[in-house]
């Protein structure tokens, strides 16, 4: 999480500006977020697999914007004709909506050492 | 056995059919014939013809019964192997062996198993052999049962196990019957798999058959190990056997080879001076002992360990274990040896599927690199399955479990207690436990999601059996490796390893092989655990069949996330480089629309069977129902609904 926070603050410094627009809609983040096949690396719920995790408490939209535009891993990049910046932010509103998980010390089977 | 039947008699009992069918029309009721009284004597005076007949040699005529076959003898040869199981779809070209197997043969020692694809009976053998340690058998019908179990014979081909395939074929073209029996001939069926088999044979005499299975078994378990195939022709199958059968060789095990003592020296002196010593692993391990002295070299040197998951090749909890850690040790190594590592260039350097390909080391330049192991040779061109060329500095040819106990003798001669030997273990062992932290706090992300988070399913898995003797037969890549990750896998039999080939199915069928294989253990009780893909069952439902016919235990649970999602990413990969519709990688892909009951698919089949279950809550208590009917000695299934990976 660390690693893409760097990497996306640098972007976003060398990107566009972000398009100033509505504020992020979680409904419309969370169809998007399915339409546009997120979910197969990033789980659900932004859970991480073979991509990273996302949310809870998300990177800013335009930090997002700037990384999958020009991602430095192995994501692809996501242009915006594919993913305007509106559609980032309702993204971004959708997983700042996603509820933290339950405390790792509330969950039995993972608990040290079991 | 038809013992003491010959052609004269059989001729005998023909006439004597024949003329009791004569004698049954002759009196038909209500005829007139019927009610005339026989003539005497009842039994003419043999004429001068019928005198001829008896005593002069019999007019050619169809035989009708044959005293042993050829098939009868290669049972006697399969026996000799101690081969236990012969694993079928049931074929014509192999008729004769198939009724051999079951009568002549008491279908013992080989047992006869029966599948409903030739990918089954193929596929079953590899995991079989990755527990069982030896080879057993399939029997495939010629041309068209081949070209079924090719992709299963390929996978065992590119992960190291040896197999015997039988092949059906009928050569001489006389012997044909028109229509399918020459669509399923050829004249060579070996033909097909012979880029990914290290040997194959055609033998035309059961002297020359007998001769040639035999070398194949030795072939196939030596090393490097790899399937073999012997072509058995039905015409030579069918045959009486006529005069002295020819005697059966006895089987050779060639012994593995172990590394040469001054390479494996020199190996030993630059690990032991080394100063950030890495040990890559990958179908490095293949028993408790093997286990065991790796885990001691490991230790001796105080080196890092990346185990790549080709087999169960490190204790999991070990802190020198850093193979979630994989580019923090490699950068920092300073030798890396690679131990039956298949693709050590794929494991020391970084790849991104960009529009233009890149890969960059990660390991620091003047990095010594030693490989040992048995496969650094490629045995076929064609096939690109042996990974891209790694130079190393010390290439040991040599088997790795055979080797590692002579090197472990060396570097414990060469290496000398230091502080920065201690100190480098100390700070491995407290990174590996900031890394199992990290890891569990990861797997409590979608938690208490539906679908099922795949760190919940998989740990609700190992709720459920951890306090049982489990074994893993399923690779863990599609899963995150979550079981790899926090279980704690101690034993060179909990996990089955990747397949080899990449080739989609092999989970499914190699977990079949692997829990009969489970099954035979000496005082039973083990638990196969086969967590397995949709798209990877759907290429062999018919497992769940086989294994409840041949009544062998497996917990079966569906990783049900309804699509290939491997292949997504893919389209999805391919429609971003065009700034085309990334929606549209779910067509072709995407396993709904109807979405498949694997509960009522495995019910179909006489396997218990609950789902789907796409509530967390509820997957631990039917996990827990469905242990205790693996443990009364059936296979189960749960089908959980989940998220992609």
């Amino acid at each position: 999480m660390r690693k893409i926070t760097f990497a996306a603050a640098a972007m976003l410094l060398a990107s566009p500006a972000f398009a100033a627009d509505a504020p992020g809609d979680a409904a419309r983040g969370k169809q998007l977020f399915v339409d546009q096949g997120c979910y197969t690396c990033h789980g659900f719920v932004g859970q991480g697999g073979p991509g990273l995790r996302l949310a809870p408490d998300p990177l800013p939209a335009e930090a997002i914007a700037a990384y999958i535009r020009n991602p430095a891993g192995e994501m692809p990049p996501i242009s915006a004709k594919l993913l305007p910046d509106q559609g980032v932010r309702d993204i971004q509103a959708y997983l700042a909506s996603v509820k933290k998980p339950p405390k790792l010390a509330d969950i039995p089977l993972l608990k040290a050492g079991e | 056995m038809a013992e003491g039947f010959d052609v004269k008699r059989r001729g005998f009992f023909g006439a004597v059919a024949a003329g009791a069918a004569g004698a049954a029309a002759a009196t038909l009721p209500g005829s007139a014939k019927a009610q005339t009284p026989p003539a005497k004597p009842s039994v003419a005076a043999p004429s001068a013809a019928q005198k001829a007949a008896e005593s002069e040699p019999l007019p050619a005529m169809e035989a009708t019964l044959i005293k042993r076959s050829g098939s009868d003898y290669m049972v006697d040869v399969l026996k000799s192997l101690k081969i236990d199981y012969v694993a079928t779809m049931p074929g014509s070209t192999f008729r004769g062996l198939h009724e051999s197997l079951v009568n002549y043969g008491g279908n013992k020692v080989p047992e006869l198993l029966t599948c409903l694809h030739e990918e089954v009976a193929v596929g079953m053998g590899h995991g079989y052999a990755k527990v069982a340690h030896k080879p057993m058998a399939s029997l495939i019908h010629g041309v068209v049962g081949m070209q079924h179990g090719s992709m299963a014979i390929y996978n065992a081909w590119a992960d190291h196990v040896p197999m015997l395939v039988m092949i059906g074929n009928t050569l001489p073209s006389e012997e044909r019957r028109p229509g399918a029996e020459w669509a399923h001939s050829a004249q060579d069926n070996a033909a097909m798999i012979r880029d990914f088999t290290k040997w194959d044979d055609a033998p035309v005499s059961l002297s020359h058959f007998a001769e040639s299975t035999v070398r194949a078994m030795q072939i196939s378990t030596a090393f490097p190990q790899a399937p073999v195939a012997i072509t058995v022709d039905g015409s030579l199958a069918e045959a009486e056997i006529a005069g002295e059968e020819p005697a059966i060789p006895k089987l050779g095990r060639a012994s593995p080879p172990m590394g040469d003592r001054g390479a494996l020296q020199e190996a030993a002196k630059m690990l032991a001076a080394a100063s950030f010593p890495v040990i890559v692993l990958d179908r490095s391990v293949r028993s408790e002992a093997g286990l065991a002295n790796m885990v001691a070299l490991a230790e001796a040197l105080g080196a890092a360990v990346v185990d790549k998951g080709g087999r169960m090749n490190f204790p999991s909890r070990h802190p020198l274990n850093q193979s979630t850690r994989a580019g923090a040790v490699l950068r920092a190594a300073d030798v890396v040896i690679g131990i039956d590592a298949n693709d050590l260039f794929g494991t020391i350097n970084s790849y991104k599927d960009r529009i233009h390909r890149v890969s960059e080391p990660l390991t620091k330049t003047g990095v010594k690199l030693i490989s040992l192991g048995t496969f650094g040779t490629p045995l076929r061109a064609n096939f690109q399955d042996f990974q891209r060329y790694q130079a190393v500095d010390l290439d040991i040819v040599g088997d790795g479990e055979t080797s590692v106990p002579v090197l472990l003798e060396m570097v414990r001669s060469a290496v000398a207690t230091s502080t920065a030997r201690e100190d480098r273990v100390k700070k491995l062992g407290a990174a590996w436990q900031t890394e199992y932290d990290r890891l569990r706090q990861a797997a409590t992300y979608a938690w208490d999601e539906s679908p099922i988070g795949v760190s919940r399913l998989v740990m609700e898995i190992y709720g459920a059996v951890k306090h049982e003797d489990w074994a893993l037969t399923a690779p863990g890549t599609f899963l995150s490796n979550w079981a790899s990750k926090l279980w704690d896998i101690t034993k060179s039999y909990q996990y089955l390893g990747e397949g080899g080939g990449y080739g989609v199915g092999y989970s499914s069928v190699a977990s079949l092989g692997a829990a009969l294989a489970h099954k035979d253990v000496p005082g039973g009780g083990r638990i196969p655990v086969a967590i397995l893909g949709d798209g990877d069952f759907m290429c062999a439902p018919s497992i769940l069949w086989t294994a409840a016919h041949h009544k062998i235990p497996m917990l079966i649970v569906m990783h049900n996330n309804r699509a290939y999602h491997q292949e997504i990413m893919h389209v999805q990969r391919m429609a971003a480089r065009h700034a085309r519709p990334l929606a549209g990688a779910q067509i072709g892909t995407a396993i709904t629309s109807p979405n498949i009951d694997y509960a009522m698919l495995a019910k179909s089949m006489g396997v218990s069977a609950e789902g789907p279950i796409d509530d967390p809550a509820k997957l631990g208590p039917a996990l827990q129902r469905a242990v205790a009917l693996v443990k009364s000695g059936q296979p189960a299934l749960i089908d959980a609904v989940c998220q992609p990976r």
